[in-house]
């Protein structure tokens, strides 16, 4: 599961142009991962010139981390 | 509902360009743009060839910073080589830039709205009808005959229609630049770092801005930027040739290094721009691609108004007139990165060395490559004509 890091994004677009299943949605200084739609490629994280967004293995692995 | 001929999605100068041309030759036409200003953020290194933007427009004083007369290159081992001409280009204030542009469609006649963010597409049988968009936290709808996508590297709108403009990973460059102030650098001098040490897949540069400031940033190709991170290394270079910079801007983005996407039109719809992917594949340059792109699409646009057909088969005239202007000179220019791509550090610097016993007062750009270059030196001359023309 890919997920955001807070306060982090600049939102410019680089992983929504390379995501290959259109599941990125950004306005001005608003991200958003479609989870129903990603596929969890992860070239978005790859992509992300300051380092944005990780993959997560799991749901549970999400909430460990926010702990 | 309201009604319009043309809605452009997008106000960089690729949409202002199209709704331009448009509203020159008729059209009733809107842009929607999703941020709060015409122009800012600036996503971009800012400089474009004289040569390039006379196509379009006279300069005006106030968008330049810096009038640019010498090419400096540097090599993976640091060999510089640096070449003078006339003047060869600027590098502009985008944000005075991009509002002039967009006042001159507005001047032609064209509305524009700003905070006005796009969510999809209105199809009627199979054909785009219009926009669906947010204006400030209100639903909005527009019907429009035409829709132009000039929104940008994270393009969505073509999607929408069903056309295929994922970037591939390797064919995008992964960006982050420091707009900076307190540095030692030429006023007139655009320097490019070349090589893996700089930046992997891509190049460093540095874009004088006038009163000691600079635009310093680089690109890592999106198949490396796993292993190396954009902001990282170019922390690493401001550390070791800048310690003194200020960072007054810092930015990130995409730039395409794309050919254009092969299919930018459909029923009621054409792509422009970083949108459709008409960038300068050797240099990620894509002002004067844009513009030429979105001049095209809107004058296209304007005659479909005209005749009443907004059919995907009037549009290939917009299809044959950028193939003319760009596209061809694209593919050709991808097919030529491709293979600079397989030059090591070690080439790199091998060619270096061998241009700089060229005399200075024969390194026109042009010549320096020709002369010097015995490794596959007709790649390189044209590599020298992509950066010479930005």
């Amino acid at each position: 599961m890919i997920h955001i890091k807070e306060n982090k994004c600049d939102f410019c677009g680089t992983c929504v142009a390379v995501c290959p299943v259109d599941a990125i949605e950004m306005a001005e200084a608003d991200l958003k991962i479609i989870h129903e739609t990603c596929i969890d490629c992860d070239i978005c994280v790859w992509v992300c010139p300051i380092d944005v967004l990780e993959s997560r293995v799991n749901p549970e692995e999400e909430e460990v981390a926010s702990d | 509902m309201t009604e319009f001929d043309v809605v452009v999605v997008g106000g960089g100068p690729a949409g202002s360009m199209a709704a331009w041309y448009a509203a020159k030759g008729g059209a009733r036409t809107i842009i929607l743009e999703k941020d709060r200003d015409i122009g800012y953020p600036v996503r971009c290194g800012e400089a474009v060839s004289d040569a390039g933007l006379r196509q379009f427009v006279e300069p005006e004083p106030n968008w330049i910073a810096a009038t640019i007369s010498k090419i400096r290159m540097v090599s993976p081992n640091g060999t510089v080589i640096d070449t003078a001409g006339q003047a060869l280009g600027y590098v502009l204030h985008r944000r005075i830039f991009d509002y002039d542009i967009a006042n001159k469609a507005a001047q032609a006649g064209a509305q524009i709205l700003t905070k006005a963010y796009v969510t999809g597409l209105r199809f009627d049988d199979g054909r785009v009808t219009g926009v669906e968009y947010d204006y400030l936290g209100e639903k909005r709808t527009l019907s429009a005959k035409i829709v132009i996508g000039a929104d940008g590297v994270e393009s969505r709108v073509g999607r929408w229609a069903g056309l295929r403009t994922a970037l591939k990973l390797r064919d995008t460059e992964s960006c982050v630049q420091f707009s900076v102030a307190n540095v030692d650098v030429d006023p007139e001098r655009i320097d490019f770092y070349v090589g893996h040490t700089y930046a992997p897949g891509g190049y460093l540069w540095v874009f004088p801005k006038g009163n000691g400031k600079a635009n310093i940033g680089l690109g890592v190709v999106g198949t490396e930027a796993k292993h190396y991170k954009a902001i990282d290394l170019l922390n690493r270079f401001m550390a070791k040739e800048f310690p003194n910079a200020s960072t007054l801007t810092m930015i990130c983005g995409g730039v395409p290094v794309a050919k254009t996407v092969k299919k930018y039109t459909a029923d009621g719809i054409m792509l422009t721009g970083d949108a459709a992917r008409m960038v300068n594949p050797m240099t990620g340059g894509g002002i004067i691609s844009g513009m030429h792109g979105g001049k095209l699409a809107g004058m296209t646009a304007a005659e479909a108004v005209e005749a009443g057909d907004y059919t995907e088969k009037f549009f290939d005239r917009y299809v044959k007139r950028w193939n003319k202007a760009g596209g061809d000179d694209h593919a050709r220019l991808y097919r030529i990165a491709d293979a600079v791509d397989s030059l090591s550090d070690s080439d790199l610097d091998d060619i270096a060395a061998k241009l700089t016993k060229v005399p200075q007062e024969k390194r026109s750009l042009l010549k320096i490559f020709s002369t010097a270059a015995k490794k596959r030196p007709g790649i390189l001359i044209d590599v020298a004509k992509a950066f010479a023309g930005f």
